[in-house]
């Protein structure tokens, strides 16, 4: 991953903007971005970003990879899209936010232990497993993510939520074996192992 | 037509008019005390069958002055349009039944209110003349467009194509002006409709300038004759029979008589000399974006090369706002407009020759007018030109390099860049001759450290060479607006100078970019044309449109003060050989400022004077003391307070029933007789309202106001002489719009007199 | 009335012992009611949410769609794809777009889908439930099936996120729409067209990695609601239920708040309103109970 990232540096030198343009998803609207800022008053969780979106646009430009790629800014967004109905150029600012926090964590540069990138991950492995997500699991490996103690403490703090979810029946204990999923769980990992591949060299070559 | 008047008046029962008020008694007091010598009602005057009546009356028994007694003077104009005879309104309808409530206990005061403009309608008409051309008129279809710039060169093709004929005086030995410099212009046209706000949109691209073609058009002209090497060294008369003196470098004058003339002078670029924080002067690296647009040209499509040494440029900032939008000593107050635009197209000159020439554009507020304005940043945005929200505070020289510092305002911090060439966008400063008013009314309220501010500006700004050498006795050129710019009102009247028939237009009215210059050209050359032929027929320009009345003055009486001629706004009055004043009917905007300004009360129309307002004032009924009925005269100006109180009658707003309000042309015209009249005769208070009247005034005739404020400011010795309490006379700015304010103040008025008392001088 | 015929993408969430499992039981008895047959994609996979994109690339993520609606392609030939779920209609309509906009991520996605013998056409349109009433079927024709109107009921529409943006409902705007609220008044309930928190972020899938900063937008949302007298409130969104439903203790542990506001869906709503049990309209899956719903339902 690391490595990646030296050779992103070499690369594109001083040149942020293209790399992002290249490597980002729908990073060519970066450039775009007319500074009004209204991304980052329409952001249910403004406070909690260090550098707010019409920011972040500007530290690409100015050429501020380490700090942009570092932040956990962008993984604070929450997708409700508020952004992208409100941007009077039309920006996919939230596709954007996703792309960022995708790249910086191919690159290794995601701050330690960020939980919406631990979550994130967490998720994805759940889901590729067998196709579907198995809830049970998901909140379990979540409470777990800090070792097996933290796990226990996370657990018993809302151990009366899952109570009253199992109560409604909306919480099956019995997912812990098996649970849901696809029929040929290994199919669908061949086409996401494809995809991942056809990805993966397209950002390689790009430039 | 017959000297003798005969005198008819109408009163329409329309509207509610005919239940809410006694017709019959308007009628008497019509005949009897307004000595009319007939009145007829109708139940709607301004239907064809009413029109009609009064027409046959006109026609057929010799009316020659009509009295109607119907709506407000601003409503119904078109039915109401006889030209050839002398009419007055009495407000019956907003001025009495709609600003009164409809209760039985208010009946009386209701229709006292409404006899009370019937006499005064009548005595206003006894007074009033037709107005008759003065005989001063002359049709004259040639037009003056000085400067041939693009907006000289574009006035003049404009009005050559409306069959104009056109003399086109040029300083210079050739056309273009500053646009003959340009390397491409900015785009004209907006993004195709429907075009998106992806980064692969087609965006418009700069282009081609186009003066060349421009100039081919002057050229070929047969309307067009061009003076180049020549300026103008005389200007006299007024509008429809000016008369120019254009002289030659070699010193060879032709004289030519015109109708109109467009002052279409440009810009000079700032001195960015006056930049050594931005290091200009001390490496030729940094340029002005006038500079630049020079070294691109002769790039021509090539590498452009740094001036220092022949380096090809790989990196360049554009330093926004230099020298201006600052209050700084020799910086420019205002926004130059044409700068952020300039500034995308020659950063996309470097990309265009090199996308990976490093080109960013350091603002502040970025400000990109016109229908391409928005594209065009798009478009720069697109070529990955670098747009940086910043303020720079140095720039310098640095080895190799240069280096700018700034502050990111997105970022909020203290940060530097290096660049190979820096370009400073600086401003427009208008070419305008010296401003006839620099150091009198624009200082007269202004503090000593205000007007040392402004005379530094004024430096800056003001060339002191003369471009009209007006022979007026207010200066020789275009009084100034703000900066140095000659225009009257940015908004309400755009190409209105202070001096009526000329128009400016261009930069020198305000700071524009060529398409603005051109669609401002074709705005003024529209002006011109109309000014020749409104002066042809005697009638007054804009804002009385069309009004044949001029002022004319009796020369017995007259003391010679001066000051009808020093305080006309328009500088329209002369002074003749034998130093009485000489009235320049065209030049004149019918504003009655001079009539107002009179001592000795020689000045008059023949439909607006001393007389006809001053008998409206006498024929109020002043009732006894005892009665608890007073009298309020509210003097309320044509053009803002007087609409704004009949909107306030359609809006449902109350006017006091002790108000008499007579709409006066200006608040400038208002005589100080009137004032002193009316408190000699009971008048309980009185309440002047005129436009607002300070810098970013909204007077129509731009100085009538504030003329008025100062001359009632002295109204105290009249008050204190007859003993009565100052508040009893107001002065207030009314807007349009003050539809609850204006009735409102009239009530306070009431309440004042309620609280001091009446007025003993009722006889 | 004809019958209605949709290929129906239920989601993870609504599977059987899964948070939103009463929604689906819900969504099921007013369908019947209203004479709609949904027809499951089979072998129908995650659509990786809105949580996705952190270790999924573009590609990968997309294709989890793409095989969706190959699939439905294949077994439900000509039916519109109807989902329930928001992020499971924003992810596939997202990447049925971004295949129609750009052919070279369209043919790369085949590719992949190659691998397992499918394969996309992409021609099929992607809606969600609420396109379904509002545009299909239609405010009359479900004001027609009440049977037990909710007279009496004070309910805010709580419309969230994903629903409403980017794509929302045609005609409604994001800032405030007011399907929910119309709808809300046929079934014969009052709206609270006021409501100011309708299309406030809930913190999505920030709710499990940043529980703070998540409840205190939900404070807001629950907060605005009793402000506004609401008796419950509706939402057309899984996650919005959930994470307005079941954090309500830990907020009042954390804020010292007495919430206690039932969350339903529109379906729940709808289901007793057409005259069906509290079993059928999925009231006993509430972990707070929606009383004045059961007792219209045991009426």
């Amino acid at each position: 991953m690391s490595d990646m990232n030296t050779a992103m540096v070499e690369r594109y030198r001083n040149n942020f903007l293209k790399e992002v343009e290249s490597h980002v998803e729908e990073g060519e609207w970066v450039k775009m971005c007319m500074q009004c800022g209204v991304c980052s008053g329409s952001c249910p969780l403004g406070n909690a970003w260090a550098h707010p979106p019409q920011e972040l646009f500007m530290m690409i430009r100015a050429g501020k990879r380490e700090e942009v790629l570092t932040s956990d800014s962008m993984w604070m967004c929450t997708s409700c899209y508020n952004c992208i109905v409100r941007c009077p150029r039309e920006l996919p600012i939230t596709h954007i936010m996703h792309g960022l926090a995708h790249y910086a964590k191919r690159l290794g540069l995601v701050p330690k232990k960020q939980p919406t990138n631990e979550f994130a991950e967490i998720f994805w492995n759940n889901m590729m497993k067998k196709g579907r997500v198995n809830e049970l699991k998901l909140g379990l490996s979540m409470y777990f993510k800090d070792g097996f103690s933290q796990g226990i403490k996370n657990a018993l703090a809302n151990q009366k939520l899952g109570q009253s979810m199992m109560k409604a029946k909306r919480m099956n204990p019995m997912e812990i074996i098996g649970g849901h999923g696809i029929k040929n769980p290994s199919e669908l990992q061949k086409i996401i192992q494809k995809a991942q591949e056809i990805e993966d060299k397209k950002l390689q070559g790009a430039n | 037509m017959s000297d003798e008047k005969k005198f008819a008046g109408y009163i329409c029962t329309g509207c509610g008019i005919g239940d809410r008020l006694d017709a019959g008694q308007l009628e008497t007091t019509a005949t009897r005390d307004g000595k009319m010598q007939s009145c007829k009602q109708h139940e709607m005057l301004c239907s064809a069958e009413g029109v009609k009546m009064i027409r046959d009356d006109i026609d057929n028994d010799g009316v020659t002055h009509i009295m109607l007694g119907a709506c407000s003077r601003r409503a119904k104009v078109e039915a109401f349009n006889f030209t050839e005879v002398a009419m007055t309104r009495a407000n019956l309808r907003e001025g009495v039944i709609w600003a009164r409530p409809d209760e039985d206990e208010l009946t009386e005061t209701t229709q006292e209110m409404a006899d009370d403009y019937i006499r005064m309608a009548c005595a206003e008409l006894k007074s009033m003349n037709i107005p008759k051309p003065s005989g001063e008129q002359g049709l004259n279809r040639n037009i003056l467009v000085v400067g041939g710039g693009v907006s000289g060169m574009t006035a003049a093709i404009e009005a050559a194509a409306a069959g104009y004929s056109i003399h086109l005086v040029e300083k210079t030995g050739s056309l273009g002006g500053h646009a003959a410099g340009l390397y491409k212009r900015v785009p004209f046209r907006a993004a195709a409709p429907g075009v998106g706000n992806d980064p692969h949109a087609q965006l418009p691209d700069a282009e081609e300038p186009g003066v060349d073609e421009l100039i081919a058009r002057v050229e070929a002209d047969q309307r067009i004759t061009v003076h180049l090497n020549s300026t103008v060294t005389k200007t006299s008369g007024a509008p429809g029979r000016f008369s120019a003196d254009i002289s030659t470098e070699s010193g060879g004058t032709t004289t030519e008589n015109f109708g109109a003339i467009v002052q279409a002078s440009g810009f000079k670029p700032y001195d960015a000399a006056q930049l050594p924080e931005f290091a200009y002067g001390k490496t030729p690296d940094v340029l002005t974006n006038f500079e630049l647009e020079k070294l691109a040209k002769e790039a021509n499509g090539g590498p452009l090369k740094r001036p220092s040494d022949g380096k090809e440029v790989k990196s360049v900032a554009f330093v926004q706002c230099a020298g201006q939008r600052s209050q700084k000593e020799g910086h420019l107050a205002y926004c130059s407009g044409f700068c952020c635009t300039e500034s995308i197209k020659q950063a996309i000159y470097f990309k265009d020759q090199n996308p990976d020439c490093d080109t960013t554009i350091i603002y502040s507020d970025l400000r990109t007018p016109g229908a391409a304005g928005e594209d065009f940043y798009r478009a720069g945005q697109e070529k990955m030109v670098i747009f940086t929200k910043g303020q720079v505070a140095e720039v310098s020289s640095s080895g190799d390099a240069l280096s700018v510092k700034f502050k990111d305002l997105i970022l909020d911090e203290d940060t530097e860049m290096t660049a190979d060439l820096v370009v400073l966008a600086t401003g427009m400063v208008p070419n305008s001759g010296p401003d006839p008013y620099a150091s009198s009314e624009s200082q007269e309220e202004m503090s000593d450290e205000e007007k040392e501010e402004a005379n530094a500006a004024a430096e800056v700004a003001v060339s002191v060479e003369s471009i009209l050498n007006l022979d007026y006795r207010q200066g020789t050129d275009l009084p100034q607006l703000k900066y140095g710019f000659v225009d009257s009102h940015f908004i309400c009247f755009p190409y209105e100078t202070r001096r009526t028939g000329i128009y400016a237009a261009g930069p020198v009215r305000r700071p524009m970019d060529m398409k603005q210059a051109m669609d401002d050209a074709a705005g003024a050359a529209m002006k011109a044309i109309k000014e020749c032929e409104l002066a042809a027929h005697g009638a007054a320009a804009h804002p009385r449109v069309g009004d044949l009345s001029y002022p004319s003055f009796r020369k017995e009486g007259c003391t010679q003060c001066k000051r009808c001629t020093v305080e006309c706004p328009f500088g329209a009055i002369n002074e003749d050989e034998e130093r009485y004043p000489l009235f320049n009917e065209s030049r004149c905007r019918r504003c009655g400022t001079c009539m107002g300004a009179c001592p000795v009360r020689v000045i008059s129309f023949d439909n607006y004077s001393v007389e006809t307002v001053g008998q409206q004032i006498k024929n109020v009924e002043i009732p006894d003391e005892f009665d608890e009925k007073p009298r309020i005269l509210v003097l309320a100006c044509e053009n803002d307070a007087y609409p704004a109180l009949d909107q306030a009658a359609m809006s449902g707003e109350k006017i006091s029933q002790w108000a008499r309000i007579i709409p006066v042309r200006c608040l400038g015209s208002v005589s100080m007789s009137w004032i002193t009249d009316s408190l000699n005769s009971g008048y309980d208070g009185i309440v002047l309202m005129g436009c607002r009247r300070d810098e970013d005034y909204q007077c129509h005739f731009v100085r009538g106001s504030k003329m008025a404020a100062e001359r009632m400011s002295k109204v105290g010795d009249t008050l204190e002489s007859l003993n009565l309490e100052p508040e009893r006379v107001a002065v207030h700015e009314v807007a349009i719009t003050d539809i609850q304010r204006a009735p409102q103040l009239i009530q306070d008025m009431a309440d004042v007199v309620e609280k001091v008392g009446m007025s003993p001088f009722k006889f | 009335m004809a019958n209605r015929e949709y290929s129906f993408y239920p989601g993870c969430s609504s599977q059987k012992g899964a948070t939103s499992s009463n929604y689906l039981t819900s969504v099921q008895s007013m369908c019947e009611e209203l004479d709609i047959t949904l027809n499951e994609i089979p072998d129908w996979n995650c659509c990786a949410a809105s949580i996705g994109y952190g270790s999924g690339g573009v590609l990968p993520r997309l294709t989890l769609s793409a095989r969706n609606i190959a699939l439905s392609e294949e077994h439900n030939p000509g039916q519109d794809i109807v989902a329930t779920c928001a992020a499971c209609w924003l992810s596939t309509r997202e990447a049925s777009e971004r295949f129609d906009q750009d052919k070279q991520l369209f043919a790369e996605t085949n590719e992949a889908l190659a691998e397992a013998g499918l394969t996309l056409k992409n021609d099929a349109p992607i809606k969600h439930m609420a396109e379904v009433l509002i545009q299909d079927v239609g405010y009359d024709e479900i004001q027609s099936k009440v049977k037990k109107p909710l007279e009496g009921v004070k309910i805010a529409g709580y419309v969230g996120c994903q629903t409403n943006r980017p794509f929302g409902i045609a005609g409604e705007s994001y800032e405030n729409p007011k399907y929910l609220d119309k709808l809300v008044e046929t079934l014969g309930a009052d709206a609270i067209p006021e409501y100011e928190k309708k299309v406030q972020c809930c913190g999505g899938a920030l709710a499990f990695s940043e529980p703070e900063k998540s409840q205190e937008m939900i404070k807001g949302i629950i907060e605005a609601a009793y402000d506004n007298g609401a008796d419950m409130i509706v939402t057309p969104c899984p996650l919005c239920q959930a994470n307005t439903e079941i954090y309500q203790d830990q907020i009042n542990e954390r804020y010292g708040t007495k919430f206690n506001m039932p969350i339903v869906y529109y379906s729940t709503l709808m289901s007793v309103a057409f005259g069906r049990s509290a079993k059928d309209a999925a009231l006993d899956g509430q972990v707070i109970p929606a009383k004045k719903l059961e007792d219209i339902a045991a009426k």
